[in-house]
């Protein structure tokens, strides 16, 4: 029998120092753990449908695309955990502090800097926001893409700073990014205190989770949520791994934070309803 | 305890506001809130997130509170995590928290520093006191760092040079006698200096002004040896195979007795004596730099060894065989480089008359004696008998070093 497989992407060298001390820690456990990494989340979810992985560690995009072609197949996808950090996010709609924009509406006829096409948080959910608030896409404003590391869904927080760049040099008018790296671009010094300030914000949403389909052992699953659960901050050899990968705690998986990329991802065509990918400039 | 209030007036935490809310929140505990003022537009969407990722719970206040207080942050559970378990890197015998033996988790820690558990385990071979430590190390290294000198500025190299052709070479041949034996002099501590654990930080820094002053030794020699334009002498097989067996001792205590309580040790006698005879200025001051600095090198392994050996009963026996072994590597070349004793000879002539080298030579061989009675007084005072400290002084390297 295999070990309890994850899959997780690539989206930084990180990734394997974090899988594989995580490995370490859950074979001292008794735990038989080993993990597959994919280049980009779209081929993961297909592996994951197909039986090669037991457990995914998905974008909330994934979720929703692994949610969706479960769904088509007659089967169901379970949010098992998710990180403290990944629960009630805000995208912020950046403009600068000196602007002449006092509502969305000035935005018209203007440049919106995203992040990469298949970036939840800095494209798809921003850009669904602001179509909520009247201002199309498509038609109403300019959106600058920056396409870093499509089919990592904006795990690379390097479209998101192109974007901040792009707004601060003045080729946007907006930028779009997670409500947290605002504070990271100020301390890197990418942009000086007080130079942004927020036009609009999302709704909150969640972020990542660990993905198990129907039809995996139920015992082994729940022995490995258990494990993640356990995982101590106060243990000087998991905290290093929990630091990488940007938690303090797991949490119990839920699905609630969803609806809102759900939502998103059908005003703005990216899935169909059965996961296809229907977005141009997505890879298919 | 009332909830603390800290205000931020019109900070953000996009320009540091998240160190006042830290410092307010330090004295607080787990669970604890403490509210947050201020006037800058984003606070509440920055505090939000900046609470999820440290950990921390937020609530926001309600806009209109004319308290201006935009709302709470809940100290963590997970906050100060890495003091937990947190030992300080310090002996737990005596005031001056220097540790018998050194912890390798505590690796490039500062000695007092609270190491967090978990960090790397480095391997540093000279990680017990007895084996190196020594009170003396802090005075010689303030005195050494006060003693520090510019080669370009407390020499005098516009003291023109008018020595004899002879003389003159006898100089060179003496200076690049001295170069490659403060070549090793240098490598020597070099090789140890990586291997001492940072916790005896006092023996690392003297080992480390140690090389500073080889370096500088280096140059000045050199530069003296390039004075008159001529080429620098001969290397010779048997100079190099002696200073190799210096280089080629493991063991940190018979390394430091091996090179400076029976080498530099010498070699302060040969300053000295250039100090004196050396027939031009430039040579004298360079002399009298050069061997106050060997002096102090001197005095600390002295220092190091004298410790050493009232805890160690048998480090006296393993210094001995260790320059006996010496000898016996050494006993097939051809010692002292019959050209450098020559040279040192005309040097103390000053010209190459049948007086003036009948006067070097009986001055050579004052010097010879002066070493020998160093070495012997450094072995006594390290506890050796008369009778062994004769022994050990007679198979000393005819290399000096």
């Amino acid at each position: 029998m295999r070990p309890f497989t994850l899959g997780a992407v690539a989206y930084d060298p990180k990734v394997v120092t974090i899988w594989e001390g995580f490995g370490n820690w859950f074979g001292e456990q008794g735990f038989d753990f080993d993990y597959v990494l994919y280049s980009g989340y779209e081929a993961q979810a297909e592996a994951h449908l197909t039986g090669h992985v037991d457990v995914t560690w998905d974008s909330p995009l994934a979720w929703v695309r692994t949610r969706r072609l479960a769904a088509a197949a007659g089967r169901t996808a379970r949010s098992i955990a998710m990180r403290d950090t990944d629960q009630d996010l805000t995208s912020v709609v950046l403009v600068r502090a000196d602007a002449d924009i006092a509502d969305v509406g000035a935005l018209r006829g203007g440049t919106v800097a995203v992040g990469a096409v298949d970036s939840p948080q800095a494209t798809l959910l921003p850009l669904a926001h602001l179509a909520g608030l009247g201002l199309d896409p498509d038609s109403d404003v300019t959106v600058l893409r920056h396409d870093v590391m499509v089919t990592k869904h904006g795990d690379h927080i390097g479209g998101e700073r192109d974007a901040v760049v792009a707004l601060v040099e003045g080729r946007a008018d907006a930028a779009c990014i997670i409500d947290g790296n605002q504070l990271l671009f100020a301390r890197e010094g990418t942009v000086d205190a007080d130079a942004l300030r927020i036009l609009t914000r999302t709704a909150p949403y969640d972020h990542c989770t660990m993905t198990v389909l129907d039809g995996t052992e139920s015992g082994v699953v729940d022995r490995f949520i258990e494990l993640l659960l356990g995982m101590s901050f106060d243990d000087p050899e998991v905290r290093p791994l929990l630091e990488l990968e940007g938690l303090r705690e797991w949490r119990p998986g839920r699905t609630s934070g969803y609806d809102q990329l759900e939502a998103a991802v059908d005003r703005l065509g990216f899935y169909g309803p059965d996961g296809r990918i229907l977005a141009a400039g997505a890879p298919r | 305890m009332s909830t603390a209030v800290v205000d931020l007036g019109p900070l953000g935490l996009d320009g540091g506001a998240h160190v006042l809310v830290n410092l307010a929140l330090a004295d607080r505990s787990a669970g604890e809130r403490v509210a947050v003022r201020g006037e800058h537009p984003a606070l509440p969407v920055h505090l939000a997130a900046w609470c999820r990722q440290q950990g921390h719970g937020w609530r926001t206040g309600d806009p209109g509170d004319p308290s201006g207080v935009v709302g709470w942050v809940e100290r963590g559970a997970t906050t100060g995590a890495r003091w937990r378990g947190a030992a300080r890197a310090v002996g737990d015998d005596g005031s001056d928290g220097i540790a018998p033996a050194a912890v390798s988790e505590w690796g490039l820690a500062a000695r007092g520093a609270a190491v967090e558990p978990g960090g790397p385990t480095p391997r540093f071979r000279l990680d017990r006191r007895d084996d190196l430590w020594t009170d003396r190390a802090t005075a010689l290294y303030a005195q050494a760092a006060a003693g520090q000198w510019d080669p370009a500025t407390v020499i005098d190299w516009t003291v023109p040079i008018a020595n004899p052709p002879e003389v003159e070479a006898a100089v060179v041949t003496v200076m690049t006698f001295l170069i490659e034996n403060e070549e090793a002099a240098l490598v020597v501590p070099a090789r140890f200096l990586g291997q001492v654990h940072p916790h005896f930080r006092e023996i690392q820094q003297v080992l480390a002004v140690t090389v500073a002053d080889e370096a500088r030794h280096v140059e000045v020699f050199t530069r003296r040896a390039r004075c008159s334009g001529r080429p620098l002498a001969l290397s010779t097989a048997g100079g190099r195979a002696s200073l190799q067996t210096l280089l080629d001792e493991p063991d940190y205590a018979t390394a430091a007795f091996l090179l400076s309580v029976m080498g530099e040790g010498t070699f302060v006698s040969l300053l000295s004596f250039l100090e004196q005879h050396a027939p031009d200025p430039l040579t004298r001051q360079i002399a009298t730099r050069t061997r106050a600095d060997e002096a102090r090198h001197v005095a600390f392994a002295m220092a190091h060894l004298e410790r050493h050996a009232t805890l160690d009963p048998d480090l006296r026996p393993r210094l001995a065989r260790a320059v006996e072994a010496r000898h016996r590597a050494l006993q097939h070349t051809s010692g002292l480089n019959e050209d450098v004793f020559d040279a040192l000879v005309l040097l103390a002539a000053g010209a190459a008359t049948p007086g003036a080298v009948r006067r070097g030579w009986d001055r050579v061989q004052e010097l010879q004696r002066d070493m020998a009675d160093g070495r012997r007084g450094r072995l006594a005072r390290l506890g050796f008998s008369m009778a062994e400290a004769e022994t050990i002084a007679d198979l000393h390297t005819r290399n000096f070093m």
